[in-house]
């Protein structure tokens, strides 16, 4: 008798999985950096190789990580809110161009717009392996004193960068979070 | 305008799904003819207005309305016509516009070919089936609508995903919800029967056909898939494992159990608590295979969707469905009970054996497959569960079930007696055997001791297989649609296994840096290099490598594998050049340009593996083969009926 029942069971089971399972976000892929000091790197500038890019020129004040490359379809997606967001933000924002070919790198920025303060060229990837970069595109957040913050994966949208990023801008540059959404279009 | 009128059409269809559903539910059950009347033309107008709803979308990517967000999104100016037909069915909203259109049309045929079914049950059949229409086309006007506009309208579309620019996405998801969707019809007949409270061999006699056309539809399906996944996606693999695949795999397995366990409740009114529970099983793994794909629950190359607002959605329903199944089977099942017996040595306990290692088989991948969940809420070590895992699970029951196979085909109903066919089954083995061993070491020159197995028992099906045919023929017997059909399907299974375990144990792969002149070296054939030139598709550019492929001085073929960059969105594709034969494949791809005239090319040496494909679809052909007997024709309503399913007085048994 009781065998008849078993079936209902254990599809009850896998029903109180699921309803866990669809809790966890899947793009939250929790990285062991967070809290932690952000790599130090030094590499060639995109529009400059003669120079380097350092983050360590970046100390005592927050900035933005954005890793990307011209390969890189959700980069694309993201490229014109980045712009805007370089336009507002009180941080600057460096771009790590992650294996790349510099040439298609410098075309695509002139054509779509330059959000960088400055752009590093990671060809090798090795300091993105430091970063624990393992995709593009990816957004990291590092404190005025060089910790890592915060760390996106996938391409930034803008409910994203409002609930994830700004608050914590904000808490870093030590300013009030902005009331509301802003009058963006 | 045309998008709204598809809008309003889904809308129309969704109010006619529901009155299918509550006018044939309720007049079963209140015994009010005039109402269970309502649900064969509400059935036949939920159609119309659902295929008007598909038409509209289809019209409005062939005319590239790009005011539509979802044709936006997929589609493009440049794309050739023909995928822009199959763009609708490229991303979830309009796959699960196919999903309902296919319901629909299985619920048209169910209620023009079952006129001979008691009134009562066909009303409840049908309002199934409406009801499982009418969850999911809310669920598409709810969270999925492909009618949605985009304002202002995009100038042009994202175009549709490269890999799925080919050929087989016309028809791999068209021929697999087919498969997939018509699992909802044994499941409906299934409910009916449990709703009735009663359920003997002439339900099993109606469910049957049914059953094996999905089934044939979803084999063919998943072959294409496989078939597909093959050329396309440029490794040269056939099967990964994937949670989607998986999704449409263990349906099959559970499916091929119920028509053998329909087969038995047929024949002698046995297993009926088993093929219930088939039944609504098999539906329950294609509805949880939808949910799996489209809630973000599981991350797989095939996801549709990632939306846990969708799959909070989809998991209410799967747990109204299917809970209320399984809850119907748990009050049901134990009445139903069954008295005759049957042997130790009988067909009976071949297919009992059968349905236990088949649902075993379909346990161990589904829990392979859910394990990422379970790890996280029952926090269990994390281990990652891979092709491994699988395959080790598949084969552990397969094996036993091919060599009970062998020897079942030729059990007898109630009392086999086997003697008489034991000396030569087994030495139709012992033969396979020999060949098995032949065939290894003298054509492919090593012999693990599984590649022998596996070719041992491929062979041994095909034998055992054709034996009973064979003999009837001699006999000057007749050779019952039935028979034959039984021959031809596990005459494909042994091609199957031959194939998988060729293919396998022999497989060659080399990946290397190859320049124009030079020549790889790979299974005794010779891949030349001769050169590339520039090619520019419709919607893409690509680099075209020319193979000359020749074996000692006897040319082969030439290849062609191109990596095309396409334009839109971007991306770069692989398209392999394959040379096919009747033994081997051989599988060139190219891979990265190395700079200096140099690209890597992957190389790849393929015996056997056609039969993969070919054992599957011979599959499919023993399942039509079957359908087609004379049993299976229309039962006339007045035609006597024995076993006391005779008048229609539906009712609620108690």
């Amino acid at each position: 008798m009781w065998k008849y029942v078993l079936p209902l069971a254990g599809f009850g089971l896998l029903v109180v999985a699921f309803y866990f399972g669809l809790q966890r976000n899947p793009s939250v892929i929790p990285s062991p950096l967070i809290g932690k000091p952000a790599p130090v790197f030094s590499l060639p500038n995109l529009h400059d190789p003669q120079a380097q890019v350092s983050n360590a020129n970046y100390r005592g004040r927050p900035y933005l990580l954005n890793v990307w490359g011209t390969w890189c379809v959700g980069c694309r997606q993201e490229h014109d809110l980045l712009n805007e967001i370089a336009q507002s933000s009180p941080v600057p924002m460096i771009g790590l161009n992650w294996k790349d070919d510099s040439e298609l790198a410098k075309a695509w920025l002139e054509q779509l717009g330059n959000p960088y303060a400055a752009t590093a060229v990671d060809q090798e990837g090795r300091v993105a392996i430091d970063w624990g970069v393992y995709g593009a595109p990816e957004t990291f957040l590092v404190s005025a004193d060089g910790q890592i913050l915060h760390k996106h994966v996938a391409p930034l949208t803008r409910e994203i960068w409002e609930r994830d990023f700004v608050p914590k801008i904000s808490a870093a540059i030590g300013i009030p979070a902005p009331a509301a959404a802003g009058a963006q279009p | 305008m045309i998008p709204e009128l598809g809008h309003f059409a889904l809308i129309l269809a969704l109010c006619l799904a529901l009155v299918q559903a509550g006018f044939g539910l309720a007049g079963a059950f209140w015994r009010r003819e005039d109402w269970m009347a309502v649900t064969r033309p509400a059935v036949a107008g939920h159609f119309v207005f659902v295929a008007l709803a598909f038409g509209c979308l289809v019209a409005s990517f062939v005319a590239n309305d790009f005011s539509l967000h979802y044709v936006a999104m997929n589609s493009n100016s440049a794309l050739p016509t023909f995928y822009r037909v199959a763009a609708v069915w490229g991303a979830h909203e309009g796959s699960l516009l196919l999903w309902i259109v296919v319901l629909a049309a299985w619920t048209l045929a169910v209620a023009i070919f079952s006129r001979g079914l008691p009134t009562p049950f066909g009303a409840r059949v049908l309002a199934v089936l409406g009801l499982i229409s009418a969850g999911f086309m809310t669920f598409t006007l709810a969270t999925s609508n492909p009618f949605l506009r985009l304002m202002p309208a995009a100038a042009d579309g994202n175009d549709l995903n490269p890999l799925l620019q080919d050929f087989a996405l016309a028809i791999h998801p068209p021929i697999l919800y087919t498969g997939y969707v018509g699992l909802a019809v044994a499941f409906s007949f299934a409910i009916a029967a449990m709703l009735e409270g009663r359920l003997d061999q002439h339900w099993a006699r109606w469910t049957r056909p049914w059953t094996t056309v999905a089934w044939m539809f979803l084999t063919i399906g998943i072959a294409l898939g496989s078939w597909w996944a093959y050329y396309e996606l440029g490794w040269g693999g056939w099967w990964f494992w994937d949670p989607v695949e998986n999704a449409s795999f263990m349906p099959w397995l559970i499916a091929t159990a119920l028509i053998h366990s329909l087969a038995v409740t047929e024949k002698r009114g046995l297993f009926k608590s088993w093929t219930l529970l088939l039944a609504i099983l098999g539906f329950s793994l294609s509805l949880l295979g939808t949910f799996l794909v489209r809630s973000g629950v599981l991350t797989s190359v095939h996801a549709f969707a990632t939306d846990p607002a969708r799959g909070l959605f989809v998991l209410i329903f799967l747990f109204l469905s299917i809970g209320g199944a399984l809850a119907l089977y748990a009050w049901r099942a134990p009445k139903l009970g069954s008295s005759s017996g049957f042997e130790m040595w009988s067909r009976e306990s071949f297919l009992l054996f059968n349905n236990i290692l088949l649902v075993v088989a379909a346990g161990l991948i589904l829990f392979g497959t859910l394990y990422p969940i379970f790890v996280e809420w029952l926090q269990l070590p994390k281990v990652s569960i891979g092709a491994p895992w699988f395959t080790w699970a598949f084969l552990a029951p397969m094996l036993p079930l091919i060599a009970l196979l062998g020897f079942g085909m030729h059990a007898a109903w109630k009392h086999a007696r086997m003697a008489q066919h034991k000396k030569p089954l087994l030495i139709g083995l012992g033969l396979a055997l020999l060949a098995a061993i032949v065939i290894a070491v003298a054509v492919f020159g090593s012999a693990a001791v599984l590649t022998i197995v596996g070719l041992t028992a491929g062979l041994w099906l095909l034998y055992s297989s054709l034996r009973d045919p064979i003999a009837r023929m001699r006999r000057g017997h007749s050779l019952s649609p039935s028979v034959l059909g039984m021959a031809i399907a596990h005459f494909g299974v042994g091609l199957f296994v031959i194939g998988v375990t060729g293919v396998e144990s022999y497989k060659i792969q080399k990946d290397m840096p190859m320049r124009p002149g030079d020549v790889a070296e790979v299974g005794g054939y010779q891949f030349a290099f001769r050169g590339l030139r520039n090619v520019n598709g419709p919607n893409y550019v690509a680099v075209e490598g020319e193979f000359r492929v020749t074996r000692g001085d006897r040319e082969i073929a030439t290849l062609h594998p191109q990596k095309r960059m396409y334009r839109v969105q971007q991306g770069a594709m692989t398209e392999a050049g394959i040379s096919v034969g009747w033994t081997r494949d051989l599988f060139v791809a190219l891979g990265e340009d190395l700079g200096a005239g140099a690209w890597s090319v992957r190389v790849q040496y393929k015996p056997l593996i056609r039969y993969i494909w070919l054992g599957a679809l011979i599959m499919a052909l023993g399942g039509i083969v079957a359908t087609t007997d004379r049993r299976y024709r229309t039962v006339k309503a007045s035609e006597p009926v024995s076993q006391g399913a005779g008048a229609p007085a539906g009712g609620v048994a108690t």
